[in-house]
């Protein structure tokens, strides 16, 4: 083969960088990091929906709230678990009626996913501590 | 054929390389535009759209001119087209995708590109902007590449061309005049709310665009073994001679309009751009423009002018350079000066926005550059062979 | 038959093609209409409008347009360039430029304070323009702004008659005080447009007038004298209604709204 040693030394270097995502963190130690989420402080057990299925769909049902809401339908969300009847709102409805905790619930799994909502780029709250 | 865009002389690769620079700056600039937003150019709340657009708007008149070249060989048979269509073709797709990527560059959030596409509006004329810009670039690549491709090949062009072909024609037209309407609907910009934009902007762009295939004519003809011949060379400045006129007579009639009837909406702005009325900031190119048009007209009506490449490609030069300002600067601009509320705002480009803007020319005269290296090569190894079409 | 690398390019091609003209035609047939209806009727208006009396504005007096940016969170910006404003005060002959050349109302009007904000136009051109529907009329009247929606291409400033739509050229949290913004209302993101909203975050139809609106009251005392009056026209019991009613015949003033001639129909009337 021609040129081995140069293919030889691209293949090394190609497989290190297509491999990334699977050693640099063991390497930073990121690996270790653990998840630790903060139930409501308020002791609720009970979300709008199942555990299951807020956290596959949390996101689509929070879009879901502010197109509606932003675009002027229905305010009121029914609960296909419960039937209890909730006002769409980020704010009011989950984050001042139980997920007070904000940095130690909905950010603490954010970061440790690397994902970065961008809401609030725009929408402000006022954590409590 | 993609093979024949890699290989050129030393002087083809440094050209492409100073595009790719000239691309890769203004690039690394929009990324500062991306963090920081449209801050950074020149416009402002009173003048929301600026060069950016003034060059899109520019950009669509040269695609659509692409039409003159297909127009006379595929409807009225003129074969000393046939040569150069292709040359018309590649420059209508380029020049589409400059507009497209001028729009883009303009965008707050460019992010949200699809909600073009999620939320279709066809209450907006941007809408049907994005249809036919997008549609104008797709028939142009697709016939050009098939039918250069049957060329190399010695063939003929396959049957589905001739429709395309054909309707690339309409296509055209309605790409500019769909551009022109997004100024000319708008009942709050008096500037603006004008029946004649659409026939300035074709007028225009029937000038500008074959100007510029004359000079790349005879780049071409200069640097390469391409020659695009003769009678094509003297079409085309006949059609540059008759654009011209036109348009320059349509911009009398606004003179016109607006001054004989002395209605204050009306001579707003152009109080503004000829006797500096309410700010300095665009009077010398008001006045440029007008004397370029009439030096241009004066070369290309005098046979000896236009007949003379050297004076010809002077002629072309000042065409293009004014509708260039004169479209850009002189249009969309001044839509904005006055404001509704009758204050005056100036505008200028930043340095940054102009290197943007250069970037967005470097790439698109780089695509330019590939397909043409790509068409000239094929069609000087194919020879003078006439194809049946 | 051996499928060929070039056909499958071609398929691949016609392919995604038919999906994206899917996509969007089925978009287009769902939602065609750029007015928003509400499911459950829970909109009880049907045209929101305001009333202006310039002569009532007092000299140096600019509550209603601090209760305004206050509370939405529009910032002070540095650079004059990128000012935003919803609402805001200028001379008779800029709120009403085809005036301009009438001598003797302008004089009539020296020093009169017009305030001049987005007039939720009936016949909305800036809703027309808009290629993606982020800004849509509501079923009350209302010009509303989906910051969500929005790809800043301007279309909607350079459509407005009346320059009421500011453009984020950068971030506005450059320009607001961390201590004062208001938590309630989020602040927008550079690169969207934004404009007055007639305060529809708040309880209109629960008894909440626009901060501007409240502003005035409370500086001069009383609904009766305020100089901005906010109520649905089409509800003969509206606060709007009483207003109309004494101010044209008692006062003997005239409803004029701006830029008649575009067509929009405009719902902010200022009473001269």
């Amino acid at each position: 083969m021609y040129d081995k040693g140069k293919i030889v030394i691209g293949v090394i270097l190609f497989l290190a960088l297509f491999t990334i995502p699977f050693w640099y963190s063991q390497a930073t130690g990121e690996a270790d990091r653990k998840l630790d989420l903060k139930p409501p402080p308020n002791g609720a057990t009970q979300c709008v929906e199942s555990a299951g299925y807020m956290r596959a769909k949390h996101m689509d049902l929070l879009n879901d709230w502010r197109n509606q809401v932003v675009r002027g339908e229905d305010r009121t969300y029914v609960s296909k678990l419960t039937g209890e009847t909730f006002d769409k709102s980020l704010t009011d409805t989950c984050l001042e009626q139980c997920h007070t905790n904000k940095s130690q619930f909905c950010d603490e799994c954010h970061s440790y996913l690397g994902v970065k909502p961008s809401c609030w780029d725009c929408h402000n709250i006022v954590e409590e501590e | 054929m993609i093979d024949k865009a890699l290989r050129g002389s030393k002087k083809y690769w440094l050209w492409l390389g100073f595009l790719a620079t000239l691309f890769a700056v203004g690039a690394g600039f929009y990324v500062d535009q991306l963090w920081h937003g449209l801050g950074i150019t020149g416009m402002s709340r009173d003048v929301s759209w600026g060069f950016y657009l003034a060059n899109f708007t520019f950009f669509v008149g040269v695609a659509a001119s692409g039409v003159m070249l297909v127009l006379p060989y595929y409807l009225h048979n003129q074969k000393e087209f046939g040569k150069i269509t292709i040359l018309g073709e590649f420059l209508a797709v380029v020049a589409c995708g400059m507009c497209i990527t001028f729009v883009t560059v303009d965008l707050g959030r460019p992010d949200r590109l699809a909600n073009l596409f999620l939320h279709p509006s066809p209450n907006s004329i941007l809408f049907f902007d994005i249809i036919v810009l997008s549609g104008y670039l797709l028939i142009n690549i697709v016939v050009g590449w098939a039918v250069l491709d049957a060329e190399y090949k010695g063939e003929k062009p396959r049957r589905w061309t001739k429709p395309l072909i054909l309707l690339s024609i309409p296509w055209a037209a309605s790409i500019h005049t769909v551009t022109a309407f997004i100024y000319a609907g708008l009942a709050g910009r008096p500037f603006w709310l004008t029946a004649i934009m659409a026939p300035r902007f074709l007028a225009t762009a029937f000038a500008a665009g074959p100007a510029l295939l004359i000079i790349i004519c005879l780049i071409l003809r200069k640097y390469t073994d391409f020659d695009p011949g003769k009678v094509a060379i003297k079409k085309l400045s006949t059609i540059v001679t008759y654009a011209t006129i036109v348009g320059f007579f349509f911009l009398l009639c606004e003179f016109f309009t607006a001054f004989y009837s002395g209605a204050p909406e009306h001579t707003a702005t152009l109080k503004y751009l000829l006797f500096a009325e309410g700010g300095t900031g665009l009077q010398p190119y008001m006045w440029a423009v007008l004397f370029m048009t009439v030096a241009a007209i004066a070369l290309l009506v005098y046979p000896k002018t236009r007949y003379r490449y050297d004076t010809l490609a002077f002629a072309c030069f000042l065409v293009f350079f004014s509708i260039w300002i004169d479209k850009g600067l002189l249009l969309v601009i001044p839509g904005f000066i006055p404001n509704p509320l009758h204050e005056f705002t100036q505008y200028w480009p930043t340095a940054k926005e102009l290197v943007i803007t250069f970037g967005v020319w470097g790439l698109g005269f780089l695509v330019l550059s590939l397909l043409y290296k790509i068409a000239i090569s094929v069609k000087l190894e194919v020879g003078d062979r006439e194809i049946e079409h | 038959m051996e499928l060929t690398r070039r056909e499958f390019l071609k398929m691949a091609g016609f392919a995604s093609a038919g999906v994206v003209v899917a996509a969007s035609a089925g978009s287009l047939l769902a939602g065609c209409s750029p007015v928003a209806k509400s499911a459950d009727g829970s909109l009880k208006g049907k045209q929101l409008a305001m009333l202006i009396v310039p002569s009532r504005c007092e000299e140096g007096c600019d509550e209603c347009i601090r209760a305004c940016h206050l509370n939405h969170n529009v910032p002070n910006l540095a650079n004059k360039k990128h000012e935003i404003k919803w609402i805001w005060q200028t001379e008779f002959q800029h709120a009403f430029p085809e005036y301009m050349e009438n001598e003797l109302l302008k004089e009539r009007m020296e020093g009169v304070p017009f305030l001049v904000l987005c007039n939720h136009c009936a016949n909305p051109p800036c809703v027309r323009a808009c290629p993606t529907k982020a800004t849509f009329k509501r079923e009350d009247g209302a010009v509303m702004m989906d910051y969500h929606r929005c790809i800043g291409c301007r279309f909607c400033v350079a459509a407005c008659p009346y320059g009421a739509r500011s453009f984020n050229f950068e971030d506005p949290r450059n320009g607001l005080d961390k201590s004062k913004i208001n938590p309630n209302f989020p602040t927008r993101t550079k690169g969207v447009v934004e404009k007055c909203n007639f305060c529809t975050e708040l309880n209109l139809y629960g008894g909440d007038l626009p901060y501007c609106v409240q502003a005035c009251i409370k500086k001069k005392g009383s609904q009766e004298a305020s100089a901005l009056v906010f109520g649905d026209l089409a509800d003969e019991h509206s606060v709007i209604h009483t207003a109309l009613e004494h101010l044209q015949k008692e006062e003997k003033l005239i409803p004029l709204r701006r830029k008649e001639i575009a067509g929009t129909q405009p719902k902010v009337y200022y009473l001269v």
